[in-house]
């Protein structure tokens, strides 16, 4: 008799031959998932809010040992109706540090670790660390930015085939009222974020002589106590939107204005949605959308069955409906395309390098006039900065990119529809 | 099926050499970073327009557009807007501000400098680019439009007494008050 505990039927499914009608074709149960999953493998989860919580609960109950959290809020009030695993007591504390010790206080076996800060502020080691890496995010800035670092770890071989052991699974999951997604991203293999950017059109924002004119909701005077009238009345210093005096003082002249206007509506709360650009959250979604990345965390990390292809999109505004897309990835795409390879000498210049760049099959025809830059060093461009950047292409690739070694380089011209990458192996 | 996880692997993989030298010496690129490099080196200014990089040519994210209209109202006026490219461009549209003369006689620019261009708010895409909102801001001073106002009073003249209206802009590009308000000459 097989004693798993807590976890005995996710175990079962994992170690056990013939459980084949619960787990995918070609799925080879072995003995050492379940240890694999408790402690070798390294699971981050970002966000530690209303998905957070979701997926930090979900993960620990699936089995997995080795968690690690990261957040950079504090617990709120208003956070409390669905953020289940914090309490009146933690108001005011860090989220990831309470989300952690309660997931460990009450799921033993399960290590949380918790970072406190801001993701951009782990360099990129911290992120390769990691096995898979799970988002419950509601910022596209902060997704495109994961998205960036996880897609900077793959490598590609000199035909452009991916290696492998070099992709950073992404569980991506988004809620958005009644409105929710779940996505698997598997860099080079499956649409990075980037690939499929327009998957999020931007915030509308209201006019400003709307806001300066004509209001005609709560909404139009708080923009307007925010974005014209702070800056006018505080020349010196930026609005916080996590200041509570900076809140009050919105709070008070929008409700000023809107009296002038006739406008009724503008409350604390309403200020704090607005200039914060908060989405009502609605707990039931969030827990249907961390379930299933918390499902396809278990398949990416055991195979036990196929995953998501690739992005499912869940609608509970009007009944409930999914659908899942298998979208494509963008070909060109500047963040997970291999792009081309060359291999050249340290002597060769920068003009002759852009002259094999053009004649090169990948490019040839759609390469003309191209700019070249080497991460932020703009090495040659046209445009307003051609004159500047002319005395460049007389200069060898060993002085422009510091040595010899595997350098990655962005190519644009108007003929090409997005940024080419190209790899230069720089021999001596 | 794709197995990504060796379980045996119980140490991180050694990484490549060539991985580790790619990652040293040089700051990557963001994306909206390879996006401002690709919209700079598209860029393709009338004689009328000038840009300028302030921290040099490997800071994009900052930068002057610099106005010179050769026809219209504010023909021999000089004009100068800060363009600040938030992390999230081009998701989001660039911050521009009028930062020179300040304030600027126009009908769509308020007197702190903030600009009523439909691109730059509720009409932005992220196909646009920075050709797009320097060409929306030149159009704004071949044809102030009266009826989007930032700065109501300017507004008022256009339309009720355009002939008015261009006196008090001729007036305003060499520096004098109008009203209550001083407008500084352009530099
Ligand atoms: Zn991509």
């Amino acid at each position: 008799m097989y004693e798993g505990g807590r976890w005995e039927d996710v175990d079962l499914v994992l170690r056990r031959e013939g459980a084949s009608a619960l787990t995918g074709p070609g799925f080879e149960a072995s003995s050492e998932l379940v240890p694999f999953l408790r402690s070798d493998c390294r699971i981050l989860v970002i966000g530690a809010g209303g998905l957070g919580c979701e997926l930090l609960k979900d993960l620990a109950l699936l089995g997995f040992g080795n968690i690690e959290v990261i957040d950079m809020d504090t617990i709120d009030v208003s956070n409390l109706n669905r953020q289940f695993l914090f309490r009146m007591k933690d108001v005011g504390q860090p989220k990831a540090v309470v989300a952690a010790s309660r997931i460990q206080e009450r799921v033993e076996g399960c290590t949380v670790v918790p970072h406190f800060g801001r993701i951009e502020d782990k360099p990129a080691e911290f992120y390769r660390g990691f096995h898979i890496i799970v988002l419950g995010l509601d910022s596209v800035e902060a997704r495109a930015w994961i998205n960036e670092t996880a897609c900077s770890f793959l490598e590609h071989d000199e035909e452009g085939n991916v290696d492998l052991s070099t992709v950073k699974p992404l569980v991506d999951g988004g809620t958005e009222g009644f409105k929710g997604h779940a996505r698997v991203i598997l860099p080079g293999i499956t649409p990075c974020f980037a690939c499929t950017m327009w998957l999020f059109p931007p915030q509308t924002k209201f006019p400003l002589c709307t806001l300066a004119e004509t209001p005609r909701t709560p909404v139009h005077c708080i923009e307007w106590a925010h974005l014209i009238k702070w800056p006018k009345d505080n020349e010196m210093e930026e609005f916080d939107v996590d200041n509570v005096d900076h809140l009050g003082w919105c709070h008070r002249e929008a409700t000023e204005r809107a009296k002038e206007f006739g406008i009724e509506g503008v409350t604390l709360q309403l200020v704090q949605g607005v200039v914060k650009n908060i989405i009502p959250a609605i707990a039931s979604t969030n827990a249907i959308v961390a379930a299933a990345c918390a499902t396809e965390v278990l398949k990416t990390a055991t195979m036990c069955s196929a995953g998501m292809d690739n992005y499912m999109m869940f609608m509970g505004g009007e009944g409930i409906y999914t659908h899942t897309v298998k979208y494509e990835r963008d070909e060109c795409c500047p963040v997970c395309s291999p792009g081309i390879f060359l291999t050249v000498q340290s002597s060769v210049t920068l003009g002759d390098l852009i002259k094999r760049i053009s004649v090169h099959p990948k490019a040839l025809g759609k390469v003309e006039r191209p700019s070249v830059s080497h991460g932020t060093d703009n090495l040659y461009m046209q445009g307003p900065l051609e004159e500047a950047t002319r005395p460049n292409l007389s200069k060898t690739l060993g002085d422009l990119l510091g040595g010899t070694g595997q350098k990655a380089l962005a190519v644009n011209d108007k003929r090409l529809p997005r940024t080419l990458r190209v790899t230069l192996s720089v021999v001596p | 099926m794709i197995k990504l996880f060796s379980v045996k692997e119980k140490q991180e993989r050694e990484r490549r050499e060539n991985a580790e030298n790619t990652k040293q010496g040089v700051k990557k690129a963001s994306a909206s970073e390879l996006r401002l490099q690709k919209d700079i080196s598209e860029l393709n200014l009338p004689k009328q327009i000038k840009i300028a990089f302030p921290d040099g040519p490997n800071k994009l994210n900052r930068f002057d557009i610099i106005v010179s209209p050769d026809e219209g109202y504010y023909k021999g006026g000089k004009f100068s807007f800060a363009f600040n490219m938030p992390d999230s461009y081009p998701h989001d549209p660039p911050k521009v501000k009028c930062e020179s003369p300040r304030p600027v006689y126009h009908p769509n620019i308020d007197l702190e400098g903030n600009v009523c261009l439909n691109i730059l708010r509720e009409d932005w895409n992220p196909v646009l680019t920075i050709s797009s909102v320097v060409f929306g801001l030149q159009f704004l001073f071949l044809d102030p439009n009266p009826d989007d106002p930032l700065n109501k009073d300017a507004a008022k003249v256009l339309t009720s007494d355009p002939k008015q209206f261009q006196a008090n802009v001729r007036r305003s590009l060499s520096g004098c008050y109008i009203g209550n308000t001083y407008f500084p000459p352009c530099r």
